[in-house]
């Protein structure tokens, strides 16, 4: 069972999680002793150059040699041979990479600003998160819903960006069980480099556990759905609920029945109907020295229902 | 124009006051104005890239140094404008406009360029737009990178238009240069100064040339259309209308990959000068040296898509592109076998300028390789977007570039100003840069291995030893380039005069004398042999 720690611990590269990145480690390494002598040859043929032949004095007579055909040929065409083999060897792994497997277990993923949300076959939501059993073939379906995201496993060698107005997919088949980063690798704005996430590869039995666990979650409680909608919308990344500390927006701790005075001095009271504009048109009615315009508005993105949970939600806290 | 001049004027003092460098046609006084904003820009640039570094010694919860900047969104500017500032306003310009300006008529025997009221235009539209880029500054400081992905380009409400049109207006710049500078190749070179007898600097900043002009335009559409996508809200990139955000990375890499050769080749270019003066030997290989600069240059243009395999561009266009890309590594590579073979059976010295010519190499076969390893397509997948790929581009762009920049500009520094500066300080800055450089960027090779992306204000706690180590060397690298600006404020205020060929280098610009007169050769020169006759 592998933690982050090992995953990153490798000396110089994070545990291979699949076969496939065994592959590119293997071709890495190929390149890396090959760069490795070329660099050997290039730099030591310097350094021995230009000690061998240091100035002796300033009438020194120097080889007059302007070319050497043969010379030129072998440094031209043996470089170009190697790349040439590099590049084919690479071409048969990226061909693996690209090449969805039929049956593979199919994942939903959307990137947004800025957090993961996962979706199963079967309905169940998670955020940040993705379940996975190991010696599968696993198939990601991904978009974003903003703006563009990458993602992104260094254990697996994988990476694909996330756009938005279509899908991109990638598989993977882990070999190893454990806890492996996922981050997002393509700049999206103020919390790019939050945007972690956990790829939790698990025995087949835990996997069909955790599936079933998710879809009894049709018995939460409204107040339960709504603090799951609340973690799964990202809300907490502006809006802390532990405690009153002030982040992007105002703490909603305790929130409910409290008065807040806003940006126009007038005053109001955090009841249903507040809560309830300021999730689907939240510049109207601005607490004062918050900023209009930063929260998005969930008008249509959000059910009457959902929109109950998270007043419930609330009004738990 | 009176043909007896006293002995002692040269272009510097035969016009006095600030209006007449701002009025000048001199193409020696135009460089010396690239020279001084250019630098200024790089002084800024560089300031940025402490600031990252500062803020990535540690993360972000660690006491006291954790968080140095506000926000992310803090961090995300800065990380623009160096981007911005380095590409379009140091890198960019910087060796054409400053040593290709002041040097290529002399390198030909020319008494200047072409269209010498279009080089001063340059000089003034390239200020213009810096102005504008500036300008964002004090208005919604930008936020997108460097690069305006789309469509966090076109949501960000920050000034991204202001900033498009000043890379816009400066791009007209480079348009105009290039412009110039191939007109002065084909119609200004001395009698008997065939093409075969160019310098390679000349070969160098000729290939630059063709790409400025064939590239540029390219980039100029692409912004205008991101503007217009902003304003007009046309639908060209945005999903929501039907657009397509990958788009704009074809379009905009189809320039800036041929314009990483821009930067490139005239580092090339200055190297093989370096070399050839300081092993006091032929160039060897100057034929394949030339036509394999003019390969480079062509081959450029096809393969911007090496930046985007994992784009969403099809797995075809990923493999053409990954082989075209491994065509245009063998050309680069024979330019350091033929350094290397200059160099044997020499008559090495190693002052400065050479110093940094062998620094260069070294920088840059690393540089060189590591392209490789990205053009690699499985490799790219699992290191584009992270700190390898930083890595990469610094040990070409600074290794490299900035390098040969250095190089050349302590070779040509006597001649330009006609003082000699102190070789001991010369070769501590070196020390510094070279030293510093290693320290800095090798271990965002070993970030990138372990997978840790670009653009991170903040990072997990497994990848602080080494982003640690990476903002020590950003402090040595600053000193060592503090100490090269002291060198150069020091040789003017000691002003140790310069003979016309301190180094015993053959190139035309050492046979008249430091500095240079405002004509450049009193009697035109007439050309009987190649640059580089070291017999």
């Amino acid at each position: 069972m592998i933690g982050f720690k090992q995953a990153m611990a490798s000396s110089f590269m994070p545990v291979q999680g699949t076969e496939i990145a065994k592959q590119v480690d293997n071709l890495y390494g190929f390149l890396i002793v090959a760069s490795f002598i070329a660099c050997a040859m290039i730099i030591g043929g310097m350094i021995y150059f230009v000690t061998k032949y240091k100035r002796k004095t300033d009438n020194d007579k120097t080889a007059y040699i302007e070319s050497n055909h043969f010379l030129e040929f072998l440094w031209s065409f043996i470089p170009l041979v190697i790349f040439l083999v590099v590049f084919a060897w690479g071409w048969y792994i990226y061909h693996q990479m690209r090449a969805m497997p039929k049956d593979a277990l199919e994942i939903h993923v959307y990137g947004k600003q800025w957090a993961w949300e996962v979706e199963y076959k079967n309905g169940y939501k998670t955020v940040n998160e993705i379940v996975v059993p190991i010696n599968q073939d696993v198939k990601l379906l991904m978009t974003s819903t903003d703006v563009l995201h990458s993602f992104y496993i260094p254990s697996f060698r994988i990476k694909q960006d996330v756009i938005p107005g279509r899908y991109t997919a990638l598989w993977f088949n882990a070999n190893k069980l454990g806890n492996f980063h996922i981050f997002c690798a393509e700049y999206c704005g103020t919390t790019h480099s939050g945007m972690l996430a956990t790829l939790r590869v698990v025995t087949r039995e835990e996997y069909d556990q955790f599936l079933i666990k998710g879809s009894e979650e049709a018995g939460m409680t409204l107040a339960q759905k709504g603090a799951k909608l609340f973690q799964l919308k990202a809300c907490q990344s502006c809006h802390s609920t532990a405690d009153d500390s002030r982040k992007v927006g105002p703490s909603l701790f305790k929130s409910f029945g409290r008065e807040e005075t806003l940006a126009d001095g007038s005053k109001v009271v955090i009841d249903e109907a507040y809560i309830r504009e300021s999730i689907l048109n939240p510049s109207a009615k601005i607490v004062n020295s918050y900023p209009a315009g930063v929260m998005p508005a969930f008008q249509g993105q959000l059910s009457e229902s959902e929109v109950n949970a998270l007043v419930e939600y609330l009004k738990s806290l | 124009m009176a043909a007896a001049h006293s002995p002692d004027e040269n272009y510097i003092n035969c016009e006095k006051g600030l209006l007449s460098w701002f009025t000048t046609l001199d193409h020696k006084r135009i460089a010396i104005l690239y020279f001084v904003s250019v630098l200024f820009f790089f002084l800024v640039g560089g300031i940025m890239a402490l600031l990252l570094r500062l803020e990535l010694f540690a993360p972000n919860v660690t006491q006291n140094v954790g968080q140095i900047l506000k926000d992310g969104d803090t961090y995300n500017q800065v990380l623009t404008y160096h981007g911005a500032i380095m590409v379009f306003m140091v890198i960019i310009p910087g060796i054409p406009a400053i040593l290709g300006n002041f040097f290529l008529p002399l390198h030909i025997g020319a008494k200047d360029v072409a269209f010498p009221r279009l080089n001063l235009a340059s000089w003034y539209v390239f200020m213009a737009g810096a102005l504008m880029a500036i300008a964002t500054f004090f208005m919604h400081k930008i936020d997108t990178g460097w690069t305006f992905y789309t469509p966090y380009s076109i949501k960000s409400g920050t000034s991204v238009v202001m900033m498009v049109l000043a890379a816009f207006v400066m791009g007209m710049s480079s348009i105009l240069t290039g412009l110039n500078f191939i007109v002065t190749v084909h119609k200004l070179r001395a009698p008997g100064m065939t093409m075969h007898r160019i310098p390679l600097f000349v070969w160098a900043i000729y290939s630059t040339a063709i790409i400025q002009i064939l590239a540029t335009p390219i980039l100029a559409i692409t912004l205008l259309l991101l503007a217009m996508e902003r304003i007009l809200h046309v639908g060209i990139f945005d999903p929501a209308m039907g657009g397509d955000p990958v788009l704009f990375q074809h379009f905009f890499w189809f320039y800036s990959h041929p314009a990483v050769y821009i930067m490139v080749l005239p580092a090339m270019g200055i190297i093989s000068e370096l070399i050839a003066a300081f092993s006091r030997k032929v160039i060897f290989g100057y034929t394949a040296i030339a036509y394999s600069s003019l390969g480079i240059a062509a081959v450029s243009f096809f393969v911007w898509g090496h930046h985007m395999y994992v784009s969403g561009q099809s797995e075809v266009a990923g493999i053409i592109f990954s082989f075209i890309t491994m065509l245009v590594g063998v050309p680069t590579a024979i330019n350091m076998f033929n350094w290397n073979a200059t160099i044997y059976k020499g008559s090495v010295s190693f002052q400065s300028p050479m110093l940094f010519a062998l620094g260069f190499m070294f920088l840059f076969v690393i540089g060189g390789v590591t392209g490789i390893m990205l053009a690699t397509l499985p490799v790219n997948v699992h290191f584009h977007d992270t700190y390898f790929v930083v890595a990469h581009f610094h040990y070409v762009m600074v290794g490299g570039v900035l390098m040969a920049l250095m190089g050349g500009l302590y070779y040509w520094f006597p001649k330009m100003f006609g003082y000699m500066y102190s070789e001991g300080l010369a070769r501590l800055s070196f020390i510094f840069i070279f030293n510093g450089f290693n320290v800095t960027f090798f271990p965002q090779f070993i970030l990138g291995n372990l997978g840790m992306p670009r653009r991170y204000f903040d990072y997990i706690p497994e990848y602080t030893a080494l982003n640690r180590i990476s903002t020590i060397g950003s402090w040595m690298i600053s000193f060592g380039f503090l100490i090269a600006l002291y060198t150069f404020l020091l040789a003017f205020k000691k002003r140790e005069k310069a003979p016309a060929n301190p180094w015993g280098a053959k190139t035309l610009e050492w046979t008249v004398p430091s500095p240079p007169t405002m004509h450049n050769f009193e009697v035109e020169p007439i050309i009987t042999a190649g640059p580089y006759e070291y017999r």
